[in-house]
Order: structure tokens, then C-alpha cells, then sequence
């Protein structure tokens, strides 16, 4: 391995949370905007997880402890790959392991909110896994490599081949980033018949752990839409930018949907998206 | 280690995460405090959240009386707070009683269960006041530490796992 690599490596691992924190600031602030209120400071999420950790743990049984720091050992990990520029589907695979253990977490606990919270999670990848996994493909099919260094070494924006799949992958981004109408398992804001879902059990420094690992995974999806206009710098800038901010609007326009509608409608549109963007890429090639 | 100490401390003071519980009130209290969530007085802008788990609060809101039938109740969710953690009585019926004080069936004011550290008068308390009384209870949260953590985290297991199994002693209802 070079030192450049390992240097990049270092610098991902401690930005990308810095990163996230960041982001999910900026969100609650233009979120409150939107809603004619004044927000937070930018900070707070650092704030929040800061408290969370200086409080006294509770703990509810071994499992929860273990799938929380392997929840956030694979976020970190998923991180790190992309750096390396390693393969996409290896960081997906890593990025499964993650979010499989935190629901395990959830499930170790005899709190039924918690339980269904777990299993509307277990649904919630069931919807975007197989799309994420479409998306990889169509990228495979344009660049001819899976490997991110291979990728990026393609001289022209993804995006403008597979632009349907962006499409694809922006749902799967708006449930990572639990946001409406996708918010079923686990809510950013009070208030709803889960209590906090899949989180209800987690507490304290557990709480501000499986915080952090959002941060990396937040960012990692975040990376890989950043693929799709790796050509200029700033394209990817007003990619990411667009993007995050349509996923703000949309979350403070939609109400939260049942995880009926949501498989069937994601499934439906993602899927026959997917089979517009590859038919127009061979049809390209004739 | 004083650097830590003062960033945990403003943290605290920064985000205080709230839950309500309504000790059988009127609602005209439980009206007020989550007017104080609305645009007009808008606490998200002190990092004030209102989330709906004990185990994730920092801050228990109560208000109205309490009677035999939910201090148990009360107690549970107080319990299932972890440290630091500070109690606000809301309201007339929270602080004392209000009017309900002698009714047979009361226990009189949320202190006669679990310790209170700030009383918000009113019938109903105005909004500023509850914001008020949050940011006096940060100023006793701050500087609260939580329990020592001499027990090894072996210990902590053992008492979980002591907890579930006494779990019918604790029920609330039935």
C-alpha cells in the first residue's frame, strides 16, 4: 500500500464524521427554516452526541453493546474501503454487515417498540439493498469495473449515462438518511407511534455511538453519489448540493408512509427506472 | 482534563432532551409546554427537543397531580432515566396539588414521588416560564455527575439481567 493511500485512508476516518455532524446541523437548520422557525446552531449535532456520551450507560444485555461497536466498526470500515478506492461491492457487503448487526441490537432487547422497530428496519433494507445493487451494475456497465479508482479514472460524469439511476439511488439515500416518507423504522424528530423505533433501546454512549456510524454511512452514500460527477470538482459540488437539498424538501413536503407503500412503490419505480437507464444505454450503443 | 470537563458541560447545557409526562392534568399545561415547540417560541433554537423515550432524556416535565394510580407509573419512567438527569413540576396541580390537593384519591404534588429540582407555578404556567424553569434546571444538570463507574461492566450485565427477570414486580398495571 502507498503512503498516499494510507494518508487518504486517515484523512477519510477523521473528516467523514466531522462531515456528517455537520451536514445533519445544516439540516436542522434549513428544516426549521423551512418551517418559519429559527433552529439550532449548526453544531448541535456534535453537541447532542457529546452529552449523549458524558452520560451514565444502562445497560440492557451483552448483545446490544457488541452490535452497536460492530455497527460502527463497519461504518468506519466502509469509509476506509472507499478511500482505499477499493471495490463498490465489497464496501456494500461491509455496509450490510453494519446495518444487520444494529438491527441485531434492537431485537436483543425485549421492548416491543424496539422489535418492530428492528423489523420495519430489516424492511427498509430489503427495499434499497437490491437497488443499491442495480445501481453498482449500471455503473459497472458504463465504466466496465467495479473498483473505484478504475471508475473515477472515466473520462466523462456517470451522470449523464445513468441518470435514472441517480434517480434510484437518491431512494436509497433518503432512507439511509431515515427521512420522510421513509422515516417508518426511526425518526430524527419526537413524536411518533414508535417511540424512536429501532433507537427506543439504545441509550447513552450507545446512543451517541450508533450517532456517529449514521455520520460515516451518511457520507459514504453521500461518496458514492459524488461518483456519478467525479470528472469536475465542482460538479460534484452541485451534484451533492442539489441532491441533499431535494432530499430536505421532500422530507418537510411528505408525510410518513406505511412499509407497504414504500416496498411497493420503491421497488416498482426504482426497478422500471433501472430498465429505462440500461435499454437507453444499449440502444446508445447501436 | 478541564477542557473535556467544560465541553461536556456546555454540551449538557446545550442540548437538553425533554419528556413529558401527564400526571393526570387538565391538559391546560401539557398545551402550554408544547406550545413552547411551536414557531413562536420554537426551543429547538436552545437544542431543546422533546423526545418521547425516558431513556434517551435528560429532562422529565411533569404536570398535574399525582394520585395512587400513576405514581407507579411516574416512578418507572424516572427510573428508566439515566443520569444525569433533572425534574421540572409544571403548573399548580405539579408543584402542590393545585386544587386537588385534599381529593381522597391524591398524593399531592410530583415531589411526594421522586425529587424535584424546579417548580414552574401557574394555572396554566405560561410558556417563558417553562422555558425558564428548563434553563434553571440545566444550571443543577451541569454540574451533576453521573454515577461513579467503578463497577466493571460485568456488573452491569448481571444487574440487567436481574432486572428482567424481576420484570412482574415492576408492572404498572394488571
Amino acid at each position: 500500500m502507498e503512503i498516499k493511500t494510507i494518508v487518504y485512508v486517515i484523512l477519510a476516518i477523521i473528516l467523514a464524521p466531522i462531515a456528517g455532524g455537520l451536514l445533519a446541523g445544516i439540516d436542522r437548520r434549513l428544516t426549521a427554516w423551512f418551517q418559519g422557525r429559527f433552529g439550532p446552531p449548526i453544531l448541535q449535532p456534535f453537541y447532542d452526541v457529546i452529552k449523549l456520551l458524558g452520560k451514565d450507560r444502562q445497560v440492557v444485555n451483552y448483545w446490544q453493546i457488541f452490535c452497536v461497536h460492530i455497527y460502527l466498526v463497519a461504518a468506519i470500515l466502509c469509509v476506509a474501503l472507499f478511500a482505499m478506492q477499493s471495490d463498490l461491492l465489497m464496501i456494500f457487503f461491509v455496509m450490510t454487515i453494519g446495518a444487520v448487526f444494529m438491527v441485531a441490537g434492537a431485537m436483543a432487547a425485549p421492548s416491543p417498540y424496539s422489535q418492530l422497530g428492528a423489523q420495519r428496519e430489516l424492511i427498509q433494507m430489503l427495499t434499497y439493498e437490491p437497488l443499491l445493487v442495480i445501481v453498482f451494475v449500471g455503473i459497472y456497465f458504463v465504466t466496465g469495473s467495479f473498483k473505484i479508482d478504475e471508475i473515477l479514472a472515466y473520462d466523462r460524469p456517470i451522470f449523464l449515462l445513468l441518470p435514472l439511476l441517480y434517480l434510484v439511488l437518491t431512494f436509497a439515500l433518503t432512507i439511509k438518511l431515515r427521512k420522510s416518507p421513509f422515516d417508518i423504522s426511526a425518526s430524527h424528530h419526537a413524536h411518533q407511534e414508535l417511540v424512536r423505533g429501532v433507537l427506543t433501546e439504545y441509550s447513552g454512549p450507545y446512543l451517541a455511538i450508533l450517532e456517529i456510524a449514521h455520520w460515516y454511512d451518511i457520507v459514504l452514500i453521500l461518496a458514492i453519489c459524488s461518483l456519478f460527477w467525479s470528472t469536475s470538482f465542482i460538479g460534484m459540488v452541485i451534484l451533492l448540493a442539489v441532491t441533499y437539498l431535494a432530499e430536505i424538501v421532500i422530507d418537510n413536503v411528505t408525510p410518513r408512509m406505511t412499509w407497504k407503500w414504500m416496498l411497493t412503490y420503491v421497488w416498482a419505480v426504482g426497478i422500471s427506472l433501472s430498465f429505462f437507464n440500461m435499454a437507453l444505454l444499449y440502444a446508445k450503443n447501436f | 482534563m478541564g477542557f473535556f470537563k467544560d465541553l461536556l458541560h456546555k454540551s449538557r447545557m446545550k442540548s437538553p432532551w425533554l419528556i413529558h409526562f401527564d400526571c393526570g392534568s387538565c391538559n391546560g399545561c401539557d398545551i402550554e409546554i408544547l406550545a413552547c415547540l411551536t414557531p413562536v417560541y420554537d426551543v429547538e433554537r436552545f437544542g431543546i427537543l422533546n423526545i418521547g423515550n425516558p431513556k434517551h432524556a435528560d429532562i422529565l416535565v411533569v404536570s398535574g397531580t399525582v394520585n395512587y394510580r400513576n405514581a407507579k407509573a411516574l416512578k418507572n419512567i424516572y427510573d428508566q432515566m439515566p443520569e444525569p438527569k433533572a425534574v421540572i413540576a409544571i403548573g399548580a396541580c405539579g408543584t402542590s396539588g393545585g386544587v386537588f390537593r385534599e381529593a381522597y384519591n391524591v398524593l399531592g404534588g410530583v415531589d411526594k414521588v421522586i425529587p424535584v429540582d424546579v417548580y414552574v407555578p401557574g394555572c396554566p404556567a405560561k410558556p417563558e416560564a417553562i422555558i425558564d424553569g428548563v434553563v434553571l434546571a440545566l444550571e443543577k444538570l451541569k454540574e451533576r455527575q453521573p454515577a461513579k463507574e467503578t463497577e466493571p461492566l460485568v456488573a452491569d450485565l448481571k444487574k440487567a439481567r436481574e432486572f428482567y427477570e424481576n420484570r412482574e414486580d415492576r408492572q404498572v398495571t394488571g
